[in-house]
C-alpha cells in the first residue's frame, strides 16, 4: 500500500503482562487518525511472554506490532524503553506518536519527545486531523478550549488519559505484522527499577462505576469530606475528587477527576461542594444525569447539571442519605 | 562541596487562576491583574534541597525563567534558604512551549556550572504538562526520576527513591547527576522566617538573557517552540438545571424522586 505519510504510533502499555485499556482506546482512535491520513496505525509494545499479546492489538485496529520480548523489558525501565523508541522512530519516521496518561506515559512522552526535538501536548480530550494535514490536540484551559499543533516537526506527540476515547469493538479476524525488537546492549546503566508494588486500590473503580460522587473545597474539613465519602458508600458510588481536596490530602491523587486525572462516563454524577471549573467538568462525559450540590447560587456548577440544590452539603448530604435509605427500604418491601 | 540546582517557576496564583479567562468574543485571554506566585509543587522541590543541605552540606542554587517580575519568587526562595538565585529573562524568551522551556533551563543549569543533582516540581499549577523536569534530564543527558514521594538512600553517586504508581509506587535506583521532579507526598515545605528574608537581603540574583546563556533567539521562546496554539475556542457544557426548592428535607425527597424517576438510582 502507497502510504501519504509515516504512520500512526501507539505506544502500548502493560501491567504484569496485561495490555492497559487505554493503549486499545488510542489504537481505536488512532485508526481514525489513520484513516484521515491515508496510512496505517502501528504499536509498540515492550514486555516480557507478551508473544501472544500481539494479536489483542490487531483486534482493536493495529496494523503492526513492534514487539520487544524480554525479561529486561518486563517493567518500565525509562532509558531502555525511551531507547528502543527512539531508534526506531529514528528508523520508522511515524508522523504522530500517542502514549497513555498514565504515570509511565507521562514520564515516557517527554523523554522521546526532546530526544526526537519535538512537540508533546499534555491533556488532550480530543484529537482531530485539520485541513494541513495537522494533528490538532485540543486541551481545556481558561473556561475554554485550545487547539495546540506541532506544525514543523515530525512525529506530532501527544498524551490521552483512558476513557477520552471509547474502546473499540475488538474484532478477532484481523491480523498484521509482528517485528520483534533487540534489547540495545549499549545503554548506560544509570537507572534501574528495582521493583514495583501496585496495592489494591480502596474503594470503587471510577472508570467503570455507574455512578459517581465528587467531592470539592466545599466539604471544608475532613468530616465534611467523610459525610461525601459516605453518600458514595450509600449509593453504591465510586468517590472521585477535586484538585484542591487532594492537595488538602482529604482524597488520593487517583480519585481526582478532570483534564489531569481520571475520565468518567457515570449513568449518574453529582457534585457535591465544587464548583464546576471546566478542568473538573471535562473529565465527565455522557453522564445521564448530573446533580450538583452548592451552597452559592451563583455557582458556575449550576449551569452544568440537570438538577441544582442550594444549600450547606455539610448540613445537606446526611439529610440525603436518610432520604436514599429510606427509599431503598421503600422498595425492598414492595 | 554538592550542588543542587532547584527549579522554580512563576505562575498566576492558583486560588485566583479561575479569573483567568477566555473572551468569548475576541477568543483572547482575560488576565485580569492575578499576581504571580511561586508554583505550589516548587515548595516541596525547594524543600527537598534544604532538608538534604541540613544532613549533609550543601549548596543550592535557584533557577526560574520568566519575565523579570519573577525575580519576586526566586528572591522568596533565597529567603526561604537557597543560597543563589538565577533568572532567566529576556524577551525572546517569551511564548515558550515545555520543550524550548527545558532547553534553556538547562542551558541555564549547564552555564551555573557543575552540579549533582536537579530538582523540579511534578508539575506547574498552569501549564502542569509534567514534561519539563524529563526534557531537561533529556538535554543534560542525565537520567530522570518523576513523582518521586521519598527519597530511600543517599548512597554516593547512587539514590533509591520511590516513585508514585497508580495504587503503588516503583523502588528505583539511580545514579546522580540526575534530575527529581517532586510530589506533596516527599515533604513538608517550611514557611517564611523574619531572619531569613533578612538574610537573604545579602543573596544576589543574576540575571540572564540570550547573549549571556550563549543560545540563538531560533532555540528559544516562541520560536524555539515545536508546540503552538492555532486556535482558541469557547465551550458549551451547558445543560438546563431544574433548581429544587424547599425546606432541605423537602429537597432532598425531591432529588431521591427525580433520580428514581430517571432510573439512576
Ligand atoms: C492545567 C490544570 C489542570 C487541572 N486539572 C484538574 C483536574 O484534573 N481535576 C480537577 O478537579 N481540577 C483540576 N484543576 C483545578 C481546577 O481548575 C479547579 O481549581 C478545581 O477543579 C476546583 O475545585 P473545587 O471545585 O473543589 O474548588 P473551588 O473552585 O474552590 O469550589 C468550591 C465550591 O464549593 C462551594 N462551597 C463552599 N462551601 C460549601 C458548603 N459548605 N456547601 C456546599 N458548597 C460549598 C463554593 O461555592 C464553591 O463553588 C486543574 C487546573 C489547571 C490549571
Ligand atoms: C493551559 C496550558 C497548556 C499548555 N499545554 C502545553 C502542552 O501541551 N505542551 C507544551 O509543550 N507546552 C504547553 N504549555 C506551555 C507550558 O506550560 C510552558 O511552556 C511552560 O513554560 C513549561 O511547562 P509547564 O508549565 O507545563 O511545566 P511542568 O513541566 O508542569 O513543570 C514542572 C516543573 O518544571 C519546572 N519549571 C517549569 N517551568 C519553569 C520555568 N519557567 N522556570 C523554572 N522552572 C520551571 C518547575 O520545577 C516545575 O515545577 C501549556 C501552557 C498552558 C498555560
Amino acid at each position: 500500500m502507497e502510504k501519504s505519510c509515516g504512520p500512526v504510533w501507539v505506544i502500548a502499555e502493560q501491567i504484569d503482562c496485561r495490555i492497559l485499556s487505554v493503549s486499545f482506546q488510542l489504537i481505536g482512535h488512532g485508526r481514525k487518525l489513520a484513516a484521515a491520513l491515508d496510512t496505517t496505525v502501528e504499536a509498540i509494545l515492550l514486555g516480557h511472554q507478551m508473544a501472544e499479546h500481539p494479536r489483542q492489538l490487531f483486534a482493536a485496529g493495529g496494523d503492526r506490532v513492534y514487539l520487544g520480548n524480554d525479561p529486561e523489558l518486563a517493567v518500565y525501565q525509562p532509558e531502555i524503553y525511551a531507547e528502543i523508541i527512539e531508534k526506531l522512530a529514528k528508523e520508522k519516521q511515524p508522523e504522530i506518536i500517542l502514549i497513555g496518561s498514565t504515570s509511565m506515559g507521562r514520564e515516557l512522552a517527554p523523554l522521546i519527545a526532546a530526544r526526537l526535538d519535538t512537540g508533546l501536548t499534555a491533556h488532550c480530550i480530543d484529537l482531530v486531523i485539520d485541513g494541513n494535514n495537522v494533528l490538532e490536540s485540543r486541551i481545556p484551559a481558561y473556561g475554554g478550549l485550545l487547539s495546540i499543533i506541532c506544525p514543523d516537526r515530525r512525529p506530532q506527540m501527544a498524551t490521552i488519559a483512558a476513557g477520552v476515547f471509547p474502546n473499540p469493538e475488538p474484532d478477532g479476524n484481523r491480523t498484521g505484522d509482528i517485528i520483534p525488537i533487540e534489547v540495545p546492549k549499549e545503554i548506560p546503566q544509570r537507572i534501574q527499577t528495582l521493583k514495583v508494588v501496585r496495592e489494591e486500590p480502596e474503594g470503587m473503580d471510577l472508570e467503570s462505576a455507574t455512578i459517581v460522587v465528587a467531592g470539592g473545597a466545599g466539604a471544608g474539613d475532613p468530616a465534611g469530606w467523610r459525610k461525601i465519602a459516605d453518600l458514595a458508600q450509600v449509593l453504591n458510588a465510586a468517590l472521585g475528587a477535586t484538585r484542591p481536596t487532594v492537595d488538602e490530602g482529604w482524597a488520593a491523587l487517583e480519585t481526582m477527576i478532570g483534564q489531569s486525572g481520571k475520565m468518567v462516563s457515570p449513568e449518574l454524577y453529582i457534585g457535591v461542594g465544587l464548583s464546576g471549573e471546566l478542568q473538573h467538568m471535562v473529565g465527565i462525559s455522557g453522564a445521564k444525569v448530573m446533580v450538583a450540590i452548592n451552597n452559592d447560587a451563583k455557582s458556575p456548577v449550576f449551569e452544568q447539571v440537570d438538577y441544582g440544590i442550594v444549600d450547606d452539603c455539610r448540613e445537606f448530604v446526611p439529610v440525603f442519605i436518610e432520604k436514599i435509605k429510606a427509599y431503598r427500604e421503600k422498595l425492598k418491601t414492595c | 562541596m554538592f550542588k543542587i540546582v532547584v527549579c522554580v517557576k512563576a505562575v498566576p496564583d492558583p486560588k485566583e487562576a479561575c479569573n483567568i479567562k477566555i473572551d468569548p468574543v475576541t477568543k483572547t485571554l482575560m488576565r485580569c491583574d492575578v499576581p504571580m506566585v511561586l508554583n505550589p509543587l516548587d515548595k516541596y522541590a525547594l524543600e527537598a534541597a534544604l532538608q538534604f543541605k541540613e544532613q549533609f552540606d550543601a549548596h543550592i542554587s535557584v533557577l526560574s525563567m520568566g519575565p523579570p517580575e519573577a525575580g519576586n519568587i526566586v528572591k522568596e526562595c533565597l529567603a526561604l534558604g537557597a543560597d543563589q538565585g538565577f533568572l532567566l529573562s529576556d524577551r525572546a524568551f517569551a511564548g515558550a512551549d515545555a520543550f524550548a522551556t527545558a532547553y534553556t533551563l538547562a542551558k541555564g543549569i549547564e552555564k551555573i556550572g557543575p552540579f549533582d543533582v536537579v530538582f523540579c516540581g511534578m508539575a506547574s499549577s498552569d501549564g502542569s504538562t509534567e514534561w519539563v523536569g524529563p526534557e531537561i534530564a533529556t538535554f543534560l543527558k542525565i537520567p530522570v526520576v518523576t513523582r518521586i514521594t521519598e527519597i530511600v538512600e543517599y548512597n554516593g553517586q547512587w539514590w533509591t527513591v520511590k516513585a508514585e504508581l497508580e495504587n503503588g509506587y516503583r523502588l528505583v535506583r539511580v545514579q546522580i547527576p540526575a534530575v527529581f521532579t517532586v510530589t506533596r507526598a516527599l515533604n513538608t515545605p517550611r514557611r517564611l522566617s523574619f531572619s531569613g528574608i533578612i538574610k537573604a537581603r545579602k543573596k544576589e540574583i543574576t540575571q540572564w538573557g540570550i547573549q549571556q546563556l550563549g543560545v540563538s533567539e531560533a532555540s528559544v521562546g516562541l520560536k524555539g517552540s515545536p508546540s503552538i496554539v492555532s486556535t482558541i475556542a469557547t465551550m458549551d457544557s451547558r445543560r438546563k438545571v431544574e433548581i429544587l426548592e424547599g425546606k432541605r428535607e423537602e429537597k432532598a425527597e425531591q432529588l431521591v424522586q427525580r433520580l428514581a424517576n430517571a432510573g439512576v438510582l
